[in-house]
């Protein structure tokens, strides 16, 4: 069977621009569907990163129905060995314990809501870097009796560093809460609804002010690896039991999943409409081949050359064109992919600072994960194989006295 | 020992049988004997195609049996047919006999590969019918470098190679000059001569109908004449082309 390798290759190269238009029809559907698809796996991943970094984390351990009630009544007893117990899952890179809820908080003449997160300062820098959005005054102690106040709460309330802020709250199982703070430094958040709304004090001061000595609302989880997400919440879930839940940010910012499904599905289309275009591209230098082939096929099976054979012939002529152009394309996007993630696509002008007035950076790095480069180039190979047919189908109806006819 | 390669009992092939019916092939009769040198010939649409595609397996006929060799080929199948014309019928085309790709030499070989015949009696094969068509220097040479006479010998030698009952060769000559035609029918008489293989071929040219030894002539569907039948133990004269 060596003579039929031989004669396929042969074939391939006896009209070398039909091949080269197969291969390149190939070649540019792998790289840019490659492309495509790891421009927005990598776009996705940098916003999820960011937005999920910004303050939600990927998981987050609640007391179990906090979600739907999110009162203090619903706060837990924070325990070492709780924690102890979530560090020790595959997967968990940082625990940050919290208790939120909410205050009215009033300056000299204004008085407003606000969002009140009482943190482990180390804790929670490790979790979310908090640490990087502080603009003005200093980061949190451990115990410190300050507070952080996000930059358009601090605007709206008219503070600034060292002002004092009044706060006033209904406390843990029905007490008042009142207290006074130091303004101790200014934080940019990315998401605007954080920006006019968060203040941030030590887990302790803020246990003291709504009278919850000990208790958090949350514990927020960051990730080593952040593609099992799931498969780490589960694991999480078995190792605490059914007292807590245990939420993906997934569940937290069923927004963002929303937007993310509602763009891979247009870019769904995009990959259908290139797909389409390949088929195009493929099928026509098929049907070029055949039309010039015909005689020369029926003279084959004429003189004795079984269908079989000959079907296998343009299998593998076609294959190996389709296969060809494939791998060329995959080791071709590979680097450009690699590069595109060192070197980002990066937005200038107004656009760019749109993105940063949400506290992106305007980036869109490519994603390198190996998976895409398989599925897209699998997806192609399969079409041109399931194209590749066309040949063997037209060798199952050639007659040979209808085919050597002129 | 009964010498009749190809016998034909009253076929009969109809093309558009419901609408204008044309009977292409007209209940023909016809025996040949090893060793013939025969030439079909007939006008411009009188069958002669037809005839030999069924004689070669390649469509069948409405009506009557053909049988090559004692074997009834009408009632093989498709896939067997293409065994059966692989081993037992060589055939020349009127053009483009050869595949591009390969050399002269790989065409004629590659009718060896498909029986799976062995290197060593591929090669043995192939410098023999090199010598016999008088093209050794062309071992190595495609096709598209090659006069279109020179084409229609290595499509000769290629029908020879796996070693056939006998060479079907549907106007072979018809796209050749008039010096070509004459030097391909000197050697397929050559090869008749040499290695005793029956020749079936058809033309309209007189002068390779001269050098045919039995001329059996189509009209319309039917054999008009027979030169076999008028007498078949004269000894064979030649005309000069
Ligand atoms: N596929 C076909 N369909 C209909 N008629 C055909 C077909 N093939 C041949 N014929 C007719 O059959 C007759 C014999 O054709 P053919 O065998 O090709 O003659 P020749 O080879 O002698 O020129 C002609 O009238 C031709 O028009
Ligand atoms: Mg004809």
């Amino acid at each position: 069977m060596k003579w039929l390798a031989k004669l396929a290759w042969k074939n391939i190269w006896r009209n070398r621009n039909r091949t080269i238009i197969t291969m390149a029809s190939v070649f540019f559907a792998v790289i840019l569907s490659v492309l495509a698809n790891s421009l927005q796996t990598g776009t996705f991943d940098n916003l999820v990163k960011n937005v999920v970094s910004f303050y939600t984390g990927y998981l987050q351990v609640h007391k179990a129905g906090y979600w739907n009630e999110q009162i203090l009544d619903n706060s837990f007893e924070v325990s070492a060995s709780t924690k102890q117990k979530i560090l020790s899952q595959q997967n968990i890179r940082a625990v940050a314990a919290r208790l939120e809820s909410f205050a009215l908080a009033s300056s000299a003449d204004v008085t407003k809501g606000c969002l009140v997160a009482g943190i482990d300062a180390e804790e929670e820098n490790n979790v979310t870097g908090l640490k990087q959005k502080l603009i003005a005054g200093s980061y949190l102690q451990a115990a410190d009796a300050g507070v952080l106040l996000a930059q358009g709460l601090a605007d709206r309330l008219q503070l600034k560093v060292n002002d004092t802020i009044v706060l006033i709250a209904k406390g843990y199982h029905g007490a008042t809460a009142a207290g006074k703070y130091a303004v101790k430094g200014i934080l940019k958040f990315g998401s605007p609804d954080l920006n006019d709304k968060a203040l941030l004090m030590a887990l302790v001061t803020a246990q003291d002010f709504y009278g919850a000595p000990g208790m958090v609302t949350s514990y927020v989880l960051s990730l080593n690896e952040t593609k099992s997400l799931q498969a780490t919440a589960t694991t999480v879930q078995q190792a605490l039991g059914s007292n807590y839940e245990i939420m993906t940010w997934e569940q937290l910012m069923p927004d963002i999943k929303q937007h993310i499904k509602a763009d891979a599905d247009s870019m769904r289309y995009v990959l259908g409409v290139l797909y389409m275009l390949i088929c195009f591209g493929v099928f026509s230098t098929l049907l070029m081949m055949m039309v010039e082939r015909k005689y020369e096929m029926g003279m084959l099976v004429a003189i004795g050359m079984h269908k079989r054979l000959m079907m296998l012939l343009l299998l593998i002529e076609s294959l190996l064109t389709v296969l060809a152009g494939c791998v060329l394309g995959i080791l071709t996007s590979v680097p450009i992919v690699y590069i595109m993630q060192k070197y980002p696509i990066r937005l200038s002008g107004e656009s760019a600072k749109a993105y940063e007035r949400f506290g992106f950076e305007a980036i869109f790095p490519t994603s390198t994960d190996a998976s895409i480069f398989i599925s897209q180039g699998l997806i192609v190979l399969v079409i041109g194989s399931v194209l590749s047919l066309y040949p063997v189908y037209k060798v199952f109806r050639l007659h040979p006295v209808t085919a050597m006819k002129r | 020992m009964n010498n009749t390669v190809i016998d034909v009992h009253n076929i009969s092939r109809v093309y558009n049988p419901d609408t204008i019916p044309v009977y292409a092939v007209n209940n023909v009769h016809l025996h040949l004997q090893r060793g013939e040198f025969t030439a079909l010939v007939g006008p411009s649409g009188s069958g002669k195609t037809t005839l030999l595609n069924m004689i070669g397996g390649l469509d069948k006929p409405d009506a009557g049996t053909i049988i090559i060799n004692g074997m009834n080929i009408t009632e093989l199948s498709p896939r067997e047919l293409v065994d059966f014309r692989l081993h037992n019928i060589g055939f020349v085309f009127q053009s483009y006999n050869l595949i591009p790709v390969l050399t002269a030499k790989e065409n004629v070989e590659f009718i060896m590969l498909l029986q799976g015949k062995s290197k060593q009696e591929r090669d043995q094969r192939v410098q023999q019918l090199f010598k016999e068509i008088g093209m050794e220097d062309k071992l190595n040479v495609r096709p598209a470098q090659l006069s279109s006479g020179q084409q229609q010998r290595v499509a000769v030698a290629r029908a020879l190679a796996s070693k056939p009952q006998f060479i079907l060769a549907d106007e072979p000559t018809a796209n050749l000059d008039s010096k070509s035609a004459a030097n391909l029918l000197d050697i397929m008489a050559l090869l008749n001569a040499d290695e005793n293989i029956t020749f079936l071929f058809s033309t309209h040219d007189q002068r390779v109908i001269n050098r045919a030894r039995r001329v059996i002539t189509l009209v319309d569907g039917k054999i008009a004449s027979d030169t076999a039948a008028v007498d078949i133990s004269q000894p064979h004269k030649f005309e000069t082309v």
